[in-house]
């Protein structure tokens, strides 16, 4: 326990008074936030790779070095 | 108090993916070079599909090691910064008592564990010349679906160690739960299709150098997340 905390010594904040954020004020958010990260990823990941929504590999050419680099299969 | 860690989630992100570039441009896009070298040597291998050698016009290489680049590791990063902080955000308190620092840290230390590490074994990264146009499809449904078993798997490992930590010591419900994880991810890697085609003359060494960019470059990625949303966190926590 004293290894811990002398690694990693920055104390536990209460949230406002609670001890978690109520999943009412998390749920809307991680709607919207899920949403947006999926639409970024599908570009970066599959767009003009294994689905194309657009004509071309403009997009596919445009994120190549990224795509390859993130893991994702490519051409 | 979600909407202020999920906007600093997604800039963290983007900062990450800002160092991140910066890290890949220097190390990671010389073997990219050498791939391409090497493919556009090769290219009679595969006349009949635009390969990246014949593709140079449309987006010059110039392009694609700059802002392609940058704008490819910042909209990931966006992306899963703010899932991140969709996680810190119902975990923060839920999952131990944890400082905000301490608790980004980790979450991020997981996080490239999840979705690096173990979808990596099964599925390497590959420089452009290796992997055929024809098995796209199935390659990324194959990625995609080691990663959801990643994770999936460490969803429900920790409700397995959250069900025995009731009736025995926190230690032993950790080592079954990692146990369990263990086994599903080995069960899953043996039964998706196993992908192998990197052509016979590739070179080793280039193969070995890129992986080992590609890894780093996402280790930066994720560690430098965990490290800013930490110390946003805090201020967000700390507000009256």
């Amino acid at each position: 326990m004293s290894t811990t905390a002398a690694l990693f010594d920055d104390h536990f904040i209460p949230v406002q008074g609670g001890s978690a954020i109520p999943i009412e004020d998390i749920a809307p958010w991680a709607v919207f936030g899920t949403l947006i990260a999926l639409i970024f990823l599908y570009f970066v990941s599959t767009e003009q790779g294994a689905i194309a929504l657009f004509d071309g590999m403009y997009v596919h050419e445009y994120v190549h070095d990224g795509r390859h680099l993130l893991g994702f299969p490519c051409h | 108090m979600t909407k202020s860690l999920l906007w600093r989630g997604m800039l963290a992100g983007i900062l990450a993916a800002l160092v991140a570039t910066m890290f890949a441009r220097a190390i990671a896009e010389p073997q990219i070079d050498l791939a391409i070298d090497y493919e556009s040597a090769h290219v009679v291998h595969h006349m009949d599909m635009p390969s990246d050698g014949e593709q140079a016009e449309l987006v010059s290489r110039a392009t694609q090691k700059g802002a392609g680049l940058l704008t490819a590791l910042a909209l990931y990063g966006a992306a899963v910064g703010g899932i991140f902080a969709l996680i810190f955000a119902y975990g923060y308190g839920r999952f131990g008592r944890f400082g905000p620092r301490s608790f980004a840290l980790l979450l991020s230390g997981i996080a490239i564990f999840l979705v690096v590490i173990v979808p990596g074994i099964k599925y390497p990264q590959t420089p452009p010349a290796v992997g055929k146009h024809e098995t796209v499809g199935l390659r990324t449904a194959a990625y995609f679906a080691m990663i959801a078993l990643s994770v999936g798997g460490a969803v429900i490992a920790a409700k397995i160690r959250s069900v025995l930590a009731l009736s025995r010591p926190g230690i032993d419900a950790t080592l079954i739960a990692v146990g369990a994880y263990g086994a599903m991810v080995v069960l899953g890697q043996y039964l998706l299709p196993s992908v192998d085609e990197v052509p016979a003359d590739f070179p080793a060494t280039l193969l070995w150098n890129f992986r080992l960019a590609s890894i780093a470059t996402q280790l930066l990625l994720w560690a430098t997340i965990g490290i800013v949303f930490g110390l946003a966190a805090e201020r967000v926590m700390a507000r009256p």
